[in-house]
């Protein structure tokens, strides 16, 4: 059907608008509230054709119904008129986008490359996939439509069959089952692992750059990678592991200890991920400010000598704020110098979130 | 012939004898049954199978598509104005629906034929959209989708500034407008022409901007006054004078040509979804269900006329009205002696036994729009009976609120929002503003101001197309304004702020 092409036509237009306002939206947390698993809804500026036309607030209109005059009506374009598109303020549309798509828009507007999956870690996942028909099996999964028409087929060819009066009586012979063949499929498996540091000085706004930017950095990964697994681990001066919401809502106080949450991940991927299976995408974001100086000469080892050599990507994004000294950015920059495993980002405000997410994902790894 | 099931095929016969019995005259009939996505894919692009490619018909079939799927809302019939009729069915809807929906489809077909507003209406419709898709798909593949699509948004910004009554005046200069809807010929010796048997070929024999048609067309000079009297056909007038390419000049012709078709629809949509629900609720009762079906029927028929609290439904106004007049005309519930009558128990039992409701309501179809047709049987017991209401909206609430159920009030605003299809009226006053080339237009104001921000997109693309400045003359936020965009920015100046040396 050809307006199947007016409507890619369609998406593509809203898809420019979306990459057009992109750097809007990196930075709007809205958005995120409104994700719903597949979909986020994206507010689009206009898409409508501009007319001379009368204001709606303006004009008023005729209705029909009860009510003294003062009461509230529901006004113009309301449901049950079916003429969509004449409410006021319509010209903000909301649009579903797929995670997918929007992953895409993301790629397209940073200029990402796709992730080359570690090595040698693809394993062949067994999968039952049912796309083939037999004589038995469960009711449950009886098709109704190949079983009529093969009823059909012997009342015709038996003579049965009565135009008039098309009554089908299938027997046990008519009926087909939806069947499972098993197929192998390759899988890349990965997780991520974010480490946030809790500590007094990260205040509300930092959190909230820390939220942004890894649910862009989720959004990126889940198209490369299916079945994208995350754990989250706070750290003050000792680290836990808590779940997505707790990450981005606690908040704690006290010391920062940043290697007590580098050797609760050693533990988690030692536990969980094989280091041949999985690629392994740990991220820290801290304001920079570690106890001390051993603390963070531990840290450059466990680096050194676990994460880097492991890992597909370590990134430590340091979240700009009034307490923090930052430290520790220039410690690892310091210590690990042009090392392309680890990447580091400074994340002033929010509006350096799109330079940083480019700096974590534009090295396609 | 279609290509319906036996089952509908007997129920079409059926249902066409009995609605020529009870009156109505219709073209043949054709009904297809579709999908319900391909009556989505139709119905987005306005009934027709064919349109030029734009994004706005993918627009509208996302929004009716998503609406099905999640079952808010469901297309029942869809009916095209040619000759003959072509309606179509959804698949897979009951049997009691499609009967219905054969019923009303009778009703529009007739009132299709009838009416006088639709006189003037090309009838094969069809085959002029499909000869527009082709056209534009050709400048597509020569000048690229982005550019072609951009300037179709843009004429489709200005689509509604047309001169809705022109196709039924008959002074000579708008016969010249009526065939420019045709197809574009420019006034031309009729020598320099091919000869054309069918209407809707005349564009492809005889193209705009071929060479003859290219020497004989008017250049017009711009005089102090140009256009000499207020031009209300703002897409004729910009075709004429404004500096376009010849393919950007049929673009707009093809705008043009497809908005005049559909004025008569956008006139008479409470008269015929009125007429259309009057003949299907008659001709189903009467005739065409069995018992076992009024249930169903009546709770689709109730669904139609429903009525959002504060909403308008057309259907609804249009059948109660057509029913009033029946039964007014009846009991002969008319004329001056009617209307001089005090006694409202006299009037309440007022009954000639006249009889002539039926002949009546025949007589209305034919000779009457939606604004006469309110204008004149639109009664205050009508309204008391319908519960009618004003509804505005008060900034201090920031809500819409019942007004008034005044029936004067009622009727004006009802009125207001029929005339001109509650389109503002605006002209083109002058082509040279101030001596430099610029459009000026003119919006009659009638106490409702336009609405600012598409009010400065549409100066925009109206300026692309002028290439000059365009300026506006309106009222907004009280004050008398003129409106400008030079091409960078919109900028605004009150019409008492202006030198006292220039014009205003």
């Amino acid at each position: 059907m050809s307006i199947l092409k007016d409507q890619n036509r369609f998406k593509d237009i809203i898809r420019g608008k979306i990459k057009d306002n992109f750097k809007k939206y990196v930075t709007h947390g809205e958005m995120i509230g409104k994700r719903e698993k597949e979909y986020v809804k994206i507010p689009v500026p206009s898409v409508d054709i501009p007319r001379f036309k009368y204001g709606k607030k303006q004009q008023g209109g005729v209705g029909q119904g009860q009510g003294q005059p003062g009461d509230s009506v529901d006004g113009p374009g309301e449901p049950g008129k079916g003429e969509a598109g004449d409410k006021p303020g319509e010209h903000n549309l909301e649009v579903e986008v797929t995670m997918e798509e929007l992953a895409d828009i993301l790629g397209e507007a940073l200029e990402l490359p796709r992730i080359e999956p570690k090595g040698n870690n693809n394993i062949d996942v067994q999968k039952n996939k049912y796309t083939s028909r037999n004589f038995v099996g469960p009711d449950s999964l009886r098709m109704f439509k190949s079983s009529y028409k093969e009823a059909l087929k012997r009342s015709i060819a038996c003579g049965d069959y009565d135009p008039d009066n098309p009554v089908i009586v299938p027997i046990r012979r008519d009926m087909r089952f939806l069947s499972s063949k098993p197929v192998k499929k390759p899988q890349t498996k990965a997780v991520v692992i974010y480490m946030m540091d809790v500590s007094g000085s990260m205040g509300e706004e930092q959190k909230e750059i820390v939220r942004l930017e890894s649910f862009w950095i989720n959004t990126w990964l889940t198209k490369n990678y299916k079945g994208l697994e995350t754990r989250f681990i706070i750290h003050d001066a000792a680290a836990r592991e808590v779940d997505e919401k707790t990450f981005f809502s606690t908040s704690e106080s006290g010391g920062t200890l940043i290697s007590s949450a580098y050797k609760y991940c050693k533990k988690i991927i030692d536990q969980d991920y094989p280091l041949n299976e999985w690629n392994i995408y740990p991220f820290h974001f801290s304001d920079g400010d570690n106890w001390s100086g051993d603390d963070t000469r531990f840290c450059i080892n466990l680096l050194k000598e676990f994460f880097l050599p492991n890992v597909n990507m370590f990134g430590y994004g340091q979240v700009e704020s009034k307490y923090g000294s930052g430290q520790f950015y220039r410690d690892l920059e310091k210590q690990l110098p042009n090392d392309e495993r680890i990447v580091l980002s400074r994340i002033e405000s929010k509006d350096k979130i799109i330079d940083s997410i480019k700096d974590f994902l534009g090295k396609g790894k | 012939m279609g290509n319906l099931t036996p089952e509908l095929e007997a129920e079409r016969k059926k249902i066409c004898k009995i609605a020529a019995e009870a009156g109505l005259d219709f073209f043949d009939t054709i009904f297809e049954l579709v999908s319900y996505k391909e009556l989505n894919a139709v119905a987005a692009r306005g009934g027709f199978p064919v349109r030029y490619p734009h994004w706005k018909f993918g627009m509208e079939y996302e929004k009716l598509s998503k609406g099905y799927e999640f079952g808010l809302s469901k297309i029942y019939e869809l009916v095209i104005n040619t000759d003959p009729c072509y309606a179509y069915l959804m698949e897979g809807n009951e049997f009691i629906d499609q009967k219905l929906v054969m019923a009303h489809v009778f009703g529009h077909c007739d009132f299709f034929k009838n009416n006088m507003w639709f006189s003037k209406t090309n009838r094969k419709m069809v085959d002029a959209m499909a000869n527009h898709a082709t056209r534009v798909r050709r400048y597509v593949d020569r000048y690229g989708v982005d550019t072609v699509e951009d300037f179709i948004d843009k004429c489709l910004s200005l689509e509604n500034l047309i001169d809705r009554y022109a196709p039924y005046t008959s002074s000579a200069q708008v016969v010249e407008k009526v065939n420019a809807v045709n197809g574009l010929n420019l006034p031309v010796e009729d020598s320099k022409k091919f000869t054309v048997n069918k209407e809707y070929m005349e564009s492809f024999i005889n193209p705009v901007g071929s060479s003859s048609q290219r020497e004989s067309q008017p250049r017009i000079e711009t005089a102090p006054s140009f256009p000499a009297k207020p031009e209300k056909d703002i897409l004729l007038f910009l075709m004429h004078n404004a500096p376009l390419e010849e393919w950007q000049q049929d673009v707009l012709s093809i705008i043009r040509e497809e908005s005049y078709y559909f004025v008569p629809q956008g006139m008479t949509k409470i008269m015929n979804e009125g007429w259309a629900s009057y003949w299907h609720s008659k001709l189903m009762t009467e005739k065409i269900m069995d018992d076992s079906e009024i249930i169903d029927f009546a709770d689709r028929h109730s669904g139609t006329m429903a009525m959002a609290p504060g909403g308008f439904n057309p259907y609804k106004i249009g059948i109660e009205l057509m029913r009033n007049i029946e039964e007014r005309w009846n009991k002969g519930q008319h004329g001056l002696e009617w209307a001089e009558c005090k006694d409202l128990d006299a009037k309440k039992n007022w009954n000639t036994k006249a009889g002539k409701g039926r002949e009546k309501i025949f007589q209305v179809r034919r000779d009457y729009n939606d604004v006469t047709f309110i204008d004149e049987f639109l009664t205050e017991e009508f309204c008391v009976e319908n519960k009618l209401f004003v509804y505005q909206f008060n900034k201090q609430k920031n809500k819409f609120e019942i007004n008034t159920r005044d029936f004067p009030l009622i009727k004006k605003q009802l009125l207001f929002q029929l005339t001109n299809f509650g389109q503002p009226i605006i002209n083109v006053v002058d082509a040279n503003f101030e001596n430099r080339g610029e459009l000026l237009l003119a919006h009659l104001f009638e106490g409702v101001e336009l609405q600012p921000d598409y009010m400065y997109e549409t100066l925009k693309n109206l300026q692309y197309i002028w290439k000059r400045p365009v300026n506006i003359a309106t009222v907004m936020d009280n004050e008398g304004r003129f409106f400008r965009f030079d091409g960078k920015e919109v900028s605004s100046i009150a019409f008492n702020d202006l030198p006292k040396n220039e014009s205003a």
